[in-house]
């Protein structure tokens, strides 16, 4: 693979061989997301990871735990659960923290319905609901350090976030105003009242992220892999009838074999239907689909163009 | 090969990863030609392609406009014009990229400085009916300070010169004698048309002229710096001069770890046989470390011996630049994040003055006797600006770095400068040239702690010739 047009007299010790880099695409990628993390926690007073139970976050999770290694995860997991979770990533939440012996704190945008800080939308989404309760747990925690699971490749406005992202005392991202982010140099500094928000998988695609739970043996939510459901169908998505989101007149359910390429609150993230029942069979369905992970699955991303970049904007994830 | 048997995609377990950067001035087509890297590479799903055909045809254009793929924010797609570094991912059965697309004319030099700082290889766009125009010379300019180790020059729209291999010829002779004034030697000239698809991915039947390789032939074989070669190899291996290379022996610096963490968990620890563990996390940023090697601790000096590299997955015996591991040592010293480990057959000298090459990259001026943050590796030190030596105007002729060094008192925004720095402690900050990494820098503003410099030491003081190096 070497470019014949390089000089071959050059003294370089363990350069690649044919085929096989001295670090592949994925150990360059763990050891980067390693680095993000302890650069942030080294300078931060106190941090937080956003913990949701998605394949992402678990991702995040267990850099986090190789990065502090021997030493336990040094920080707390928030998760702002809009009470519209699919049980089986509730259970699985809860399971890991107690794996970890780390600490959960639960921002529930539930408690802020039944008490008036927030109202219902009319179409029953809650996703853009969680921006309130997310910035009032930073506010009240006085976090300054908040990881994300966040990937550039999700969407056009998350291409254009750095890894170490500033939020003012609104939490609100200003996309044209980020700071140059040079070499592996991060600058998480802040002044009171604002804090960053990190996204240490920044660079990887969601192929890398399967690949990834494959190499590590990672556990994920059972709703990732192929499983038999009812469902309807509304805006060429399958959902999955829940309190949140029942079927109208018109919308008949069906069994189907399907999974889940994200999971997020029920009333707006769609299943797909799949046969994947292994980590083969995922990893084989997500490097030959055409459709994009959020396009497939997310009703909230599908409202215009610049759905992610408002909500992005406003203190969203 | 692998699992999925798909054969259009990288396999991340066996592959290496590539970033390079994209510049261009405005409207030299470079959204164009990432769109059409993207597309001949079968990166773009289907639903992302046909939104773009929907916007295109709303337009009332002909075709699809690849360039919509790229603009990702509201005031982009208004205006029609990139306003920030955009990431984007692809990949190839040869290799994953990651690349960095640098818009052109709004914060020009902060946006290619960004990208550039961590690509492998740059790719430079020209307007072959425009040619070399003072973009180019910039975007030239900068892949030679931050020494970019391969640069590949698109001459582009070569479609609008009916494909004239007289116009491309020019070009290229005036692109290579410009790089080589710049000390560029590993710049790689390709007619392409970014909107027909001409030698971006796939070879062109319209230039049988041309006998080199795709934009995206010299992505996949570049050397890239996980294959295990370091930057400043990869550097001399493509030619970049060096000014003390040429006599060196070239070959993988000693290796360098600046310490992000103590890892000393006690009753935090994961089970009880760590309790007492204690190692220093970082990222190896250069060479390869192995168990027994001596080590001297920066700024204070002190030595001892690696006793054990681990990771959570298991210990190591060597690490490589790039690896992120805990490293034990054989001697209990005062080791804290800030400081840097350092093979002490090679170590560096802690100094607390230093000269630089320093990207200025916002509105308000940079001063002599300015007080900024200097932040070299993990560790972050004061530092007032003693002296600007110069400014790098383009337009100067006689063209190295040096030679273009004007005078100067102040850097304005999307300004390079030389500057003079004194330290309020010391700091192992080594000559870029030989090392990319701890040679590099960024400077941030006390006051409000953004980002506001980029800088590259240099052991040379600008216009005075090889006899004036300095030792940092």
């Amino acid at each position: 693979m070497r470019d014949p047009r390089v000089s071959t007299n050059t003294q370089i010790s363990h350069a690649g061989v044919e085929g096989s880099p001295r670090l592949n695409t994925l150990d360059a990628l763990e050891a980067e997301g390693i680095h993000i993390i302890r650069e942030a926690v080294g300078t931060a007073r106190k941090p937080v990871l956003l913990f949701s139970g998605g394949k992402d976050s678990v991702v995040v999770l267990h850099l986090a735990t190789k990065a502090f290694w021997p030493g336990r995860v040094p920080f707390e997991l928030l998760h702002v659960d809009t009470g519209h979770n699919f049980d089986e990533v509730i259970e699985f939440r809860d399971r890991t923290v107690e794996r970890l012996g780390v600490r959960l704190q639960v921002a529930s945008v539930q408690d802020y319905i039944d008490d008036g800080r927030l109202r219902e939308r009319p179409d029953g989404t809650r996703n853009p609901l969680q921006t309130v309760p997310l910035l009032d747990a930073i506010e009240t925690q006085k976090y300054d350090v908040v990881f994300g699971g966040a990937r550039r490749d999700e969407e056009k406005a998350r291409a254009k976030e750095r890894v170490v992202s500033l939020r003012d005392e609104f939490g609100q991202w200003d996309p044209r105003n980020q700071r140059p982010e040079l070499w592996n140099l991060y600058n998480p500094r802040h002044l009171p009242g604002q804090h960053v928000r990190v996204f240490p998988i920044s660079n990887w695609t969601e192929l890398d992220v399967w690949r990834y739970i494959q190499k590590e043996n990672l556990d994920l939510p059972s709703l990732y892999y192929a499983h038999e459901r009812e469902v309807f169908e509304r805006d060429g998505m399958l959902l999955s009838p829940h309190p949140a989101v029942m079927p109208r007149a018109g919308e008949p359910l069906v069994t189907k074999t399907v999974r889940y390429r994200t999971v997020g609150d029920a009333s707006c993230t769609g299943a797909v239907e799949s046969p994947a029942l292994t980590l083969d069979d995922v990893i084989a369905e997500v490097a030959s689909t055409r459709i994009t992970e959020r396009g497939a699955t997310r009703a909230d991303d599908r409202m215009s163009e610049a759905a992610m970049e408002d909500r992005k904007k406003e203190g969203y994830f | 090969m692998t699992a999925t048997q798909t054969p259009d995609v990288a396999d991340s377990r066996v592959t290496s990863l590539l970033r390079f950067a994209t510049a261009g001035s405005v409207d030299d087509g470079k959204s164009t030609l990432v769109g059409r890297l993207l597309h001949d590479t079968k990166s773009i799903l289907a639903d992302a392609y046909e939104a773009v055909e929907r916007v295109s045809r709303d337009r009332g254009l002909a075709t699809a406009d690849l360039a919509l793929l790229t603009d990702g924010l509201r005031a982009e797609r208004e205006q029609g014009i990139t306003i920030d570094v955009a990431y984007r991912y692809f990949s190839t059965p040869r290799r994953t990229f990651i690349l960095a697309d640098c818009p052109g004319h709004v914060q020009y030099t902060r946006n290619t400085v960004t990208g550039a700082s961590t690509a492998d290889a740059l790719v430079v766009l020209i307007d072959a009916r425009f040619g070399v125009v003072e973009q180019t010379k910039r975007h030239l300019a900068v892949a030679a300070l931050l020494r970019v180790p391969h640069v590949i020059v698109a001459v582009n729209k070569i479609d609008l010169l009916d494909f004239a291999p007289g116009p491309f010829r020019s070009i290229a002779k005036h692109v290579e004698s410009h790089a080589s004034s710049l000390g560029l030697t590993n710049v790689i000239c390709v007619p392409v048309s970014a909107l027909e698809g001409d030698n971006v991915a796939i070879p062109s039947d319209r230039t049988p002229w041309y006998e080199g390789p795709t934009v995206l032939d010299i992505l996949e074989t570049v050397p890239s710096i996980n294959d295990g070669a370091d930057a400043f190899a990869l550097a001399h291996a493509a030619g970049i001069a060096h000014p003390t290379a040429h006599d060196a022996t070239v070959r993988e610096p000693a290796w360098r770890m600046p310490v992000q963490l103590v890892l000393r968990p006690q009753d935090g620890a994961i089970s009880p046989e760590h309790r007492e563990y204690r190692g220093y996390g970082g990222q190896v940023a250069e060479g390869t470390m192995r168990v027994g090697d001596a080590v001297t601790v920066l700024p204070s000096g002190r030595t001892t011996t690696i006793a054990g590299i681990d990771t959570a997955s298991g210990t190591l015996e060597e690490a490589y630049s790039g690896q992120s591991v805990a490293v034990r040592l054989t001697d209990e010293i005062d080791i804290a994040r800030g400081d840097m480990l350092a093979a002490s057959v090679d170590a560096p000298h802690a100094e607390k003055s230093f000269h630089a090459h320093v990207a200025w990259l916002t509105d308000r001026p940079l001063r002599v006797r300015d007080k900024v943050l200097v932040q070299h590796g993990t560790a972050l030190v004061q530092a007032m600006v003693m002296s600007i030596d110069g400014i790098l105007d383009i337009s100067l002729p006689g063209g190295t770095l040096d030679a273009s060094i004007a005078k100067g008192h102040e850097l304005l925004l999307n300004d390079i400068g030389v500057v003079t720095f004194q330290l309020a402690s010391p700091l192992p900050i080594e000559d870029y040239g030989r090392h990319r990494r701890t040679g590099a820098f960024c400077l941030i503003d006390p006051q409000d702690g953004n980002t506001v410099g980029a800088g590259t030491a240099r052991t040379q003081v600008p216009g005075t010739g090889p006899d004036s190096y300095v030792s940092i």
